[in-house]
């Protein structure tokens, strides 16, 4: 097992490490990312990385994907514990970047003190005032 | 800070959205929320999702969102400014003017919003599309690493490998040196919620430059 790291928060998930591999099972890497495996390459929503061609056999096994070297491969962020147990996938600035520029606000969900998860999408058809604090 | 505010305008059709940018979890974050009594979303970051998707560097900033989900303000400063930095570093005290440009920048940030929620697009403080995109700060790739390791070092801190984590922590920063959140939220876990003493050194080193953004608005100092 190890632990997939995402912008939609942490998933443990069965993997086979291999080196700077982690193998992971294609379902599991869509719930945690939301990056699935197509015929026209490695997508999210209407975006498409494709695979290099006659190479697929190094990100796809079976129902297997290596889910760090796609990452690399999409120009991705990607680092990993020293016990290699724990993967953080990031979102490169392109894509951080393209999505601002749309002006489609990002969603987030999020739990307030008694654990109720919260969507900023829950929200709309209101004007939303999404603001930040801390403690510290 | 808000309730007012919202209990103001709720009727209008608004909603605020308060995010805890706090690691050290929820019951850190507990004693504000209850002692504000907020009746809007008042919810817990722990991981700072928000200041990755959003490209935030310090709190409080915020975005403004219309009905339909865009994007009318882009992340700013919400409403305070640099002169908090002639506070007495002893009593915490700020010296008249201080207060004074405090209660300035507050009261037009609240006017402005409230321009908003009342007259939506024709509000001169809701920009259009072309306006809003010109204000967007998108991330460098130096920035999006960063925001991958802060992740990693936040796991690690919550499993209670500290040193790791504060090296992850650490790395996080040194990427994006802009992000006071990244290292004041550090220097919150190293120091446990005790006043950092390096905070002021740091703050220092900017000089002349502005700990928080200017706030793109008519007045604003």
């Amino acid at each position: 097992m190890v632990t997939l790291l995402t912008e939609r928060g942490g998933f443990d998930v069965k993997a086979r490490k291999a080196g700077e591999d982690i193998w992971v099972d294609a379902g599991a890497l869509a719930e945690a990312t939301g990056w699935d495996l197509k015929p026209e390459g490695f997508c999210r929503d209407e975006i498409c990385v494709p695979l290099p061609r006659g190479r697929e056999s190094e990100f796809r096994q079976g129902a297997e994907i290596n889910a760090a070297k796609l990452w690399r491969h999409a120009g991705q962020p990607v680092v990993v514990s020293r016990d290699g147990n724990a993967w953080s996938l990031g979102t490169s600035a392109s894509l951080r970047g393209s999505k601002l520029e749309s002006l489609q606000a990002p969603d987030v969900a999020l739990p307030d003190l008694d654990g109720r998860v919260h969507r900023i999408s829950d929200h709309l058809g209101k004007k939303i005032f999404l603001s930040t604090w801390a403690s510290w | 800070m808000w309730q007012q505010l919202y209990d103001e305008l709720k009727g209008h059709g608004f909603m605020v959205f308060a995010v805890a940018m706090d690691s050290r979890g929820p019951e850190i974050a507990r004693p504000w929320i209850e002692a504000a009594k907020s009746t809007y979303v008042s919810v817990i970051d722990t991981e700072h999702r928000l200041a990755d998707l959003y490209n935030m560097v310090n709190v409080p900033e915020a975005v403004w969102i219309d009905e339909t989900g865009k994007i009318v303000r882009p992340t700013e400063v919400a409403g305070s400014g640099d002169y908090f930095r002639k506070m007495d570093r002893q009593t915490k005290a700020l010296p008249d003017d201080a207060k004074i440009m405090r209660e300035e920048m507050r009261s037009l940030y609240m006017n402005a919003l409230r321009d908003w929620v009342k007259d939506g697009t024709k509000s001169t403080y809701a920009f259009d599309a072309k306006a809003a995109r010109a204000h967007v700060r998108p991330p460098s790739e130096d920035v999006a690493l960063a925001h991958c390791w802060f992740r990693l070092g936040r796991h690690l801190y919550a499993a209670g490998n500290l040193d790791e984590a504060e090296s992850a922590f650490r790395e996080a920063s040194r990427l994006h040196p802009d992000s006071w959140n990244i290292w004041r939220q550090m220097g919150d876990i190293k120091h446990q919620g005790q006043p950092n003493p390096e905070f002021w050194a740091r703050v220092e080193t900017l000089g002349d430059r502005r700990y928080y953004g200017k706030i793109d608005m008519p007045g604003m100092p």
